[in-house]
């Protein structure tokens, strides 16, 4: 199928970019297009006007800035996939993006197009949330922050204003916490039914803080609070089998093709509990 | 309209395109038919071509993104009236029934191969993840996949274009 027609714009600078959203209700940011692409395809969008980011400089990247490390929007999930800061401080965000699709769209999608995009079965979503992560963002207004837990504000919908454009994410360094991301999908290339991001802090080997964040247990993603509340001084991979399956308890899971809510429950329960074992390294990884 | 300018296989082509142009649909106009629309909806892999040397979903990219960048795709992978070693293979492996998801396959399969030169199968499976085949059941493409993989680590050799089975 082929899209509406559309004026195209790649500006230079993100000053640019922002005027060229701004001057244009109907106008769309275009990043890596393994979204976008395929509902301008459907006509699901038409846009009058898309405004290619490829060309602003200094949105693509990891840089190390101090206590967190700042990711450029346009980065690839293939790029978070192999970026050794990424392994070192939050390995958490490269394990979800490995399950993203398949290597030719994540050679192409990137991180602030999965997160601007706000699918609640994304995988990228739940992780930016479980790490505490917070968006730069760039508008007609001049910049502001928005921590991951204020920015997924519905189905589809973050806090980004017309005009806006997220430029970058900041992820906390968690060096030294234990990752591990949990993804149930029907086939392979398929979005999660249920997916589980969990991060475990250990002390003198037991459990002394844990996150979980959820992707499609509800329009956007959550936190697990009861479940990870109840890891706390956790010993042994029973101890956490039993926190997570407080995750079941979390969010308000869809019914759809792929699975009703009580199913979606009862995965969630189960997904967390092996994520959070696997993360506190209680529990081996099977491949 | 907007100016593009894109090599493909070797060859540089300058036009003025819509910006809601499909690369897969602008390759089609160049010629190059090699590459085919599979599904229209970003799944089948079917239109995986290499843009810089990465495999893209080419009905998943519109052409003014490729912009400036260098485009390979089946049609380019025999060189000097030799197959590649991956073409030799499917042929020999039986790794095509309909053939329809082949070029796309073979794609995918050679930027697995340049990441990694010596995968297992299961990393095979893993690296073509994104391609559907309706016919094979994978078994033989796989199998197609190892081959040349073996075949590229050692010898290197090609074999004539439309020449016999090993
Ligand atoms: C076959 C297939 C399977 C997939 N499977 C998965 C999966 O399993 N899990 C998963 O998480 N994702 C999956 N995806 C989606 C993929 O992760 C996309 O890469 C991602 O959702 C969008 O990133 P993008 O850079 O391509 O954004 P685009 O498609 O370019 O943009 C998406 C939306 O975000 C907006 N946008 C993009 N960047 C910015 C920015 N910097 N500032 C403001 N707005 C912006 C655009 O205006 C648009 O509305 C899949 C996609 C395909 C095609
Ligand atoms: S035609 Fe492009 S993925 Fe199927
Ligand atoms: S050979 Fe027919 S789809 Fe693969």
């Amino acid at each position: 199928m082929i899209p509406a027609p559309f004026a195209y714009l790649r500006p230079d600078s993100l000053g640019a970019a922002v005027a060229a959203l701004a001057a244009d209700e109907d106008a769309k940011a275009l990043a890596g297009g393994q979204s976008l692409v395929p509902l301008l395809r459907f006509r699901l969008a038409a846009p009058t006007t898309v405004v290619d980011l490829s060309g602003v400089d200094g949105l693509r990247g990891v840089a190390d800035d101090g206590d967190a490390l700042r990711i450029g929007a346009l980065t690839t999930h293939h790029e978070v996939v192999r970026d050794p800061l990424v392994a070192e401080h939050c390995a958490l965000l490269a394990m979800a993006a490995r399950t993203v699709a398949d290597p030719a769209v994540r050679h192409r999608g990137t991180l602030g197009g999965s997160l601007a995009h706000a699918d609640p079965a994304a995988d990228l979503p739940a992780a930016v949330l479980a790490l505490g992560a917070e968006m730069e963002v760039e508008g007609p207004d001049g910049a502001r922050t928005v921590p991951a837990s204020a920015f997924f504000a519905d189905y589809l919908t973050t806090a980004l204003e017309p005009g806006e454009v997220l430029a970058a994410v900041r992820v906390p360094k968690l060096t030294g916490w234990g990752f591990h991301y949990e993804k149930f999908s029907r086939t392979a290339q398929a979005w999660a039914v249920v997916g589980v991001a969990a991060a475990v802090r250990r002390e003198d080997g037991a459990v002394a803080e844990a996150r979980v964040g959820l992707a499609s247990m509800a329009p956007v993603p959550v936190r697990a609070g009861e479940a990870e509340r109840a890891c706390g001084g956790a010993a042994g991979a029973e101890d956490l089998r039993a926190a997570g399956a407080l995750a079941r308890e979390a969010g308000s899971p869809p019914s759809d093709l792929n699975g009703g809510a009580d199913y979606r429950r009862h995965l969630a329960g189960v997904l967390a509990g092996r994520a959070l074992a696997r993360a506190a390294g209680m529990e081996a990884v099977q491949a | 309209m907007p100016d593009i300018r894109v090599t493909v296989d070797g060859v540089r082509y300058d036009d003025q395109v819509e910006a809601r142009r499909l690369l897969v649909h602008h390759l089609r106009r160049l010629g190059k038919v090699g590459t085919p629309v599979g599904c229209d909806t970003s799944n089948c892999g079917a239109c995986t071509v290499l843009m810089d040397g990465a495999s893209v979903k080419s009905c998943t990219v519109l052409a003014v993104q490729a912009d400036g960048s260098r485009i390979s795709t089946v049609e380019g992978m025999a060189a000097d009236g030799e197959w590649h070693p991956l073409q030799s293979a499917f042929h020999r492996r039986h790794a095509l029934q309909c053939g329809y998801c082949t070029p796309g396959m073979l794609m995918a399969a050679s930027d697995l191969l340049q990441d990694n030169p010596d995968p297992t199968e299961e990393e095979v499976r893993e690296g073509l993840e994104g391609n559907l085949c309706r016919c094979t059941g994978y078994a033989n493409i796989v199998a197609a996949v190892l081959d040349a993989a073996a075949e590229m680590r050692g010898a290197h050799t090609r074999t004539p274009v439309g020449g016999g089975t090993a």
